[in-house]
């Protein structure tokens, strides 16, 4: 028994198999993220006015990455293309190509941009202890020029041990440079070059503190919903790195020497999965770096 | 293979130096290959089927379980009481009692198991995979071995949620609906494991029964776009095959926003975070100690985003055998095919855009309810146009009530029932007083027992004889299908009556401490109807027994029938009984519709798809088309 139309294309159609099997699952992928985009706005709509954070991220870094998947996403194009010219030697450049970008897209993610973030810590101040805080928060200051209140401290904390003995009774932290020098007019919009912590120390009570943890998911909604959103981007990516690794190894020139249309096509369809994953990104990248 | 050319004549025309061999292996495959692990279409059919069989059982024991303490609350469970305790833990029933916790646990186990491992596994799943690549004429699915894929995810979708009931804590509690906050918060503490407790594997299974759906909906829809036989033109497909394409839809579309909350809801029980959190939360005069932040609100849409396409996905199968069984068995073409098709088109896109109506109660709005009520409405249009074909397809014929008709007769009532019903719970104002009563579980119900699993029945009994080339017994068959229907309709009736009575959906005393419940109706209060309606589900359940002995019986005693015992018309009948693997010895060719019955001019009353035009036939057709 054979399955028809594996490799070539069913005439009333125009399509092959596969084709049709990896549009659908994209379909259900863009289902995927969709549900998890909408949670982003349905949650950011509802944060309390100045609660959702901003320059958080490093957006050099992104804008890096994110070339480095728009670029990936044209090397994928030229090793289908190789193949489809019948040009191996091409084509194993172009697939290699795109493997590294992949691979340095998620070493960048999870070598540093993450662990960046699990260092940093965040304690959102009671609202009836803000006025204590005024010298890191600068509230009057923005309250004058018309801008949402700050409520949170965040910086590098330098007794970790805070975060678990209830012994300890406060925070000490090397402030960011927002609540470092919270009147100066420069930091009154996020930044777009991350700055790292500065020199200056603070204490702060946990007595008034509302809620503080790293910057892990649970630290805040926005935290949380862009660990999983780029952590499921992230297991895309190495999904398709996996396939892209089958594709480029001894497997990949069996299959050329075999059937080379066999290879082109799954060469197409992986492409088709990695152009939607860098499809993915380009809505990660605003909506987590700069809106 | 030509592989340069790009479009291939025939995929038969071409020959392919494997295919001899190819065709001999299956005889040699061991027994592990061809039964347990096989990407034959036929066989995953059929596990799926067994297994989706096994945990409807289950699933319809677990309520039987219930029904004893709605009706006898507090009271011990005789015979059978203390050994379910030992069985279930300490924490279920003590001396043959059941706690709450455990009867919160049968709730939400009992909704689950039955929609995501019971109706859908056997309506979409088993009877798609067996039956549609044959009426397509396909040698088997796209993918066979994303097929077989499929069917092992949902295999282990299952097996976790049924060790989840044996965890520290016993399985989940917080509905079959998992609402948050409720559900982050159940579960946890020093008694649980964090990760072996009830509601975080209910939700590692159902990410598992996900990606079990996702690979079948691809592949089905990819099986009925790519490998319909020569001939086989979209409006020839019979209506089994288009409800199952609609319904493949629902499944790919539908899952992944659930997918994603569940995702979300994993992070927040796991990781800690506040997704449907909401700030200042207090459990047990304690404050809660996250970020809040989040919104209950958001997972209910995530879910009956799910949830309304889903009610679909249980009853588009049903629809699509119930057609299959009245067209053979009236003799006659269905009523208005093409309605047929481009109401279950408009079914599917429609229960997209009503989820909301299971939110009434939970403040949205005016102006979005307004907007849920009106696509509600219309949604119901779509199927009164499915239900009254059918009807009208009754129409004249001579019907044979063979046990497959008799199921698929009585799915029409019964669906028209639960249809019906709902209308009260799509307007908002009317929902305000039935919303999470016994009503609601009557209006469901009446779709999904006696409609699907009644449609579920009856395309068992049909397509029983292709499956294995036996018949099941006809007398026994009617032993199992009048005491089911009576049962049926004697614990789902009174149902709407104890709704009325503003009795709640998930009381543990089954209502008896609530003094309204007092009112009486038919000499009976809203709790003592409690007893008429378990003893009801339990003689349900002994009248499954004769189906069980006659399912496997039937297997190797049944009585010997030829390819076609039903005299029916699509494509599945020309292959052997039960078809091989590759199903067709040569490749059908399609000249007609689906459901050619009592042709004019031909010696017999069914004109299979496959047989060839004669004069005979054109003059018919074109009598047909002047009288239209």
């Amino acid at each position: 028994m054979e399955i028809p139309y594996t490799v070539t294309a069913r005439p009333d159609t125009g399509l092959w198999n596969a084709k049709v099997g990896i549009w659908l699952f994209l379909a259900s992928e863009v289902m995927l993220f969709g549900g998890l985009f909408s949670a982003y706005v349905f949650l950011r709509l509802d944060a309390a006015p100045g609660a959702w954070p901003h320059g958080l991220l490093n957006v050099p870094v992104g804008t890096m990455n994110t070339a480095i998947l728009i670029a990936s996403s044209v090397t994928v194009v030229m090793a289908w293309a190789s193949l489809k010219m019948r040009r191996f030697r091409a084509y194993w450049w172009y697939m290699l190509v795109t493997i590294l970008c992949g691979v340095t897209f998620l070493g960048v993610k999870l070598i540093y941009e993450w662990p960046q973030k699990f260092e940093h810590f965040g304690a959102f101040i009671k609202k009836d202890a803000l006025e204590k805080y005024e010298p890191y928060l600068g509230n009057h200051h923005l309250a004058e020029k018309g801008l949402a209140p700050r409520t949170e401290i965040s910086g590098h904390l330098h007794n970790h041990e805070a975060l678990h003995d209830e012994n300890v009774k406060e925070y000490e932290i090397a402030l960011d440079p927002v609540n470092a020098d919270p009147t100066n007019p420069l930091m009154d919009r996020p930044h777009f070059l991350y700055v790292p912590p500065t020199e200056k120390l603070a204490k702060i009570e946990k007595a008034d503190v509302e809620y503080a943890n790293m910057f892990l998911p649970k630290h805040s909604a926005y935290f949380a919903s862009y660990f999983t959103i780029t952590g499921l981007h992230g297991l895309h990516v190495l999904g398709g790195v996996i396939v892209f690794t089958y594709l480029w190894l001894p497997v990949g020139t069996k299959l050329y020497k075999r059937n080379p249309e066999h290879l082109a096509n799954r060469v197409e369809v992986a492409g088709l999965f990695w152009h939607f994953v860098d499809l993915v990104w380009i809505f990660v990248f605003p909506l987590f770096y700069l809106l | 293979m030509d592989a340069s050319s790009g479009l291939a004549p025939h995929p038969h025309a071409q020959h392919d130096p494997h295919h001899h061999d190819a065709g001999h292996d299956h005889h040699e495959l061991p027994f592990w290959r061809k039964y347990i692990i096989s990407t034959d279409h036929k066989v995953i059919g059929i596990q799926y089927g067994i297994t989706g069989l096994i945990f409807l059982f289950f699933g319809f024991s677990l309520m039987m379980l219930m029904r004893w303490q709605l009706a006898y609350p507090g009271q011990a469970l005789p015979v059978i009481g203390n050994w379910i305790g030992h069985v279930f833990g300490p924490g279920s029933m003590p001396d043959g009692k059941m706690t709450p916790e455990f009867y919160n646990s049968l709730g939400a186990m009992h909704g689950t198991i039955m929609i995501f491992l019971g109706i859908v596994p056997i309506a979409f799943a088993a009877f798609g995979n067996f039956v549609v690549p044959l009426q397509i004429g396909a040698p088997d699915m796209t993918f066979p071995k994303i097929n077989m894929a499929s069917y092992q995810a949902f295999f282990f979708g299952g097996v976790v949620m049924l060790i989840s009931f044996f965890v520290p804590g016993g399985a989940a509690k917080g509905g079959w609906t998992s609402y948050t906050p409720l559900a982050v918060i159940a579960d946890k503490g020093p008694a649980y494991d964090p990760i072996f407790n009830g509601q975080t594997l209910w939700l590692i299974g159902f990410i598992l029964l996900i990606t079990s759906s996702l690979l079948g909906a691809v592949n089905f829809i990819a099986t009925i776009i790519q490998l319909r036989a020569k001939g086989m033109t979209w409006m020839r497909l019979p209506f089994f095959v288009w409800a199952q394409f609609v319904t493949a839809f629902l499944l790919l579309l539908a899952f992944p926003p659930l997918e994603s909350a569940i995702v979300m809801q994993l992070m927040d029980r796991v990781a800690g975070t506040s997704f449907f959190m909401p700030s200042g939360l207090i459990i047990n005069g304690v404050p809660l100690h996250n970020s809040g932040g989040g919104s209950p609100l958001l997972w209910q849409h995530l879910f009956w985003f799910l949830g309304h396409p889903e009610v679909y996905v249980l009853i588009l199968p049903g629809m699509g055998i119930v057609a299959e069984i009245i067209a053979n068995n009236t003799r006659k073409p269905l009523w208005g095919y093409k309605s047929l098709v481009f109401a279950a088109l408009v079914l599917g896109f429609l229960s997209f855009i009503v989820w909301a109506h299971h939110m009434w109660l939970t403040g949205m709005g005016s102006v979005v309810s307004a907007f849920f009520q009106t696509t509600t409405m219309i949604i119901s249009i779509p199927s009164v146009i499915i239900l009254s074909a059918f009807f009208i397809s009754l129409w004249g014929g001579s019907i044979r009530f063979n046990v497959p008709m008799l199921f698929a007769t009585a799915f029409l009532p019964m669906f028209g029932i639960g249809g019906l019903t709902g209308i009260p719970l799509a307007f908002n104002s009317a929902d305000l007083y039935l919303h999470d009563t016994y009503y609601v579980i009557a209006h469901f119900h009446y779709i999904v027992a006696p409609g699907t699993i009644f449609a579920v029945f009856a395309g068992i009994y049909f397509w029983f004889p292709k499956a294995t080339g036996r018949m099941m017994n006809e007398f026994w068959g009617k032993v199992h299908f009048w005491p089911s229907l009576i049962c049926m309709n004697m614990i789902f009736l009174p149902m709407f009556l104890q709704g009325m009575l503003g009795m709640h959906r998930r009381w543990y005393d089954g209502g008896q401490g609530w003094t309204l419940a007092g009112e009486k109706v038919w000499g009976l209060s809203g709790f003592q109807w409690n007893t008429p309606i378990s003893i009801a589900a339990w003689v349900m359940g002994l009248a499954q027994i004769p189906f069980i002995i006659n399912f496997f019986w039937s297997m190797k005693h049944g009585k010997k029938v030829n390819d076609n015992p039903w005299e029916a018309t699509t494509l599945e009948w020309t292959a052997p009984s039960p078809p091989p693997h590759g199903n067709f010895a040569t490749t059908p060719t399609v000249y007609r519709g689906p459901y050619e019955y009592s042709l004019p001019g031909r010696e017999n009353d069914f004109t299979m798809q496959s047989e060839p035009m004669r004069e005979s036939d054109r003059k018919a057709y074109e009598a047909a088309a002047a009288v239209h």
